[in-house]
């Protein structure tokens, strides 16, 4: 009984073959609805920043060195390709790409800039006023960033001893 | 220089210690699901062992907790030089989706220095592959940061400070820089 058992196992097991996938030799295609990097495509971009808005991980950050420039800013490090930002840009301009080989040696080789060309208002030049208090409390997204301070940056660091390996990752602004 | 680094240091089998600080496990099982038959990495040599005293590699899912951090280094440490650390999913490589809770410190590289990044929640396990065969230089770099500069609009601006007055003229020097 022992011994048909062993047989057994041995015949489905071979029935099986190989299964072993040849990976790093061939390329392995991805399901259909497989979501990979986010690609910005920035002639489609309007610079309304919902993406910034609504990042669930805050990894698309948005930046206005001067009233004709917006600079959009997709680091990718966290990035969990949730998809919302494609879902929800008006102008469809954020893909979800089929890319899932994104490994490398430096985490900024995943970022993406943007710099959009806004126009502005050349009446008066200031239509938005700046929000008041009450109004901080309801922003969210890239309003509440204040990327002059790095606010957007987690100050909890001085729980380990010692300097930490790796400061904390500076945006580059021009 | 890293690549021949690594071809004399790591040329022979890699043992890999797997170490979750604080992750959802997502990211283990796809490690895991890399070491079976289907994503057979044993074939080049990769093996997982139980003690970060036996590896070479650490393979690093989660972000660095507030409690688990210390915890972290000390595994770090414990693994006999030459080593080397890769960070797996968003939570190691950039703090994950909880990045700004009080128990979370951040990304692992604010706690051990790390040496490649796969990024993905989780990664697929040929993502996996992928970042360890790009380790032993197997694979092409396929990660490029992208940027974009638009047709550049000069605007002119004029100061007061630079009109020069000769002969009763008054001339502004252009400034090329806005």
């Amino acid at each position: 009984m022992y011994l048909l058992s062993k047989i057994k196992e041995t015949i489905l097991s071979l029935k099986a073959g190989r299964v072993t996938l040849t990976y790093p030799v061939d390329p392995r295609p991805v399901p259909e609805r497989f979501r990979g990097r986010p690609v910005f495509q920035p002639d489609k971009c309007i610079g309304c920043a919902g993406c910034a808005n609504n990042c669930p991980a805050r990894e698309i950050l948005i930046a206005d060195p001067c009233q004709e420039m917006r600079v959009v800013m997709y680091l990718g490090r966290r990035c969990t390709y949730c998809g919302r930002c494609a879902d929800l840009c008006p102008e469809k301009a954020i893909v979800m790409s089929r890319e899932y080989e994104n490994a490398s040696p430096k985490i900024t080789d995943i970022r993406q800039n943007l710099e959009i060309w806004m126009g502005t208002c050349q009446r008066c030049g200031r239509c938005f006023k700046d929000a008041g208090p009450l109004d901080q409390l309801m922003m969210k997204g890239y309003r509440f960033d204040d990327l002059s301070a790095e606010l957007w940056v987690y100050k909890s660091k001085d729980y380990l001893d010692g300097e930490p390996v790796v400061k904390d990752i500076d945006i580059e602004l021009d | 220089m890293l690549k021949d680094f690594l071809k004399k240091y790591f040329g022979r089998s890699l043992w890999v210690y797997h170490c979750n600080s604080g992750g959802c496990n997502g990211c283990d099982i796809e490690v895991v699901n890399v070491l079976t038959p289907y994503y057979d990495v044993e074939r080049f040599g990769i093996k997982l062992v139980g003690s970060p005293r036996h590896a070479d590699v650490m393979l690093c899912q989660g972000p660095a907790g507030r409690a688990t951090a210390p915890a972290l280094k000390r595994a770090y440490e414990a693994v006999p030089e030459p080593k080397l650390v890769f960070a797996i999913g968003s939570c190691a490589c950039g703090g994950g989706l909880w990045h700004d809770t009080y128990n979370v410190i951040g990304p692992i590289e604010k706690v051990i220095p790390v040496h490649f990044y796969i990024p993905g929640c989780p990664p697929r396990p040929e993502a996996i592959i992928y970042g360890v065969a790009l380790a032993l230089g197997a694979v092409e770099k396929k990660a490029v940061p992208t940027e974009y500069h638009p047709v550049k609009f000069p605007i002119v601006r004029y100061h007061p400070e630079d009109i020069h007055v000769e002969n009763g003229w008054a001339t502004y020097d252009k400034l090329e820089k806005v």
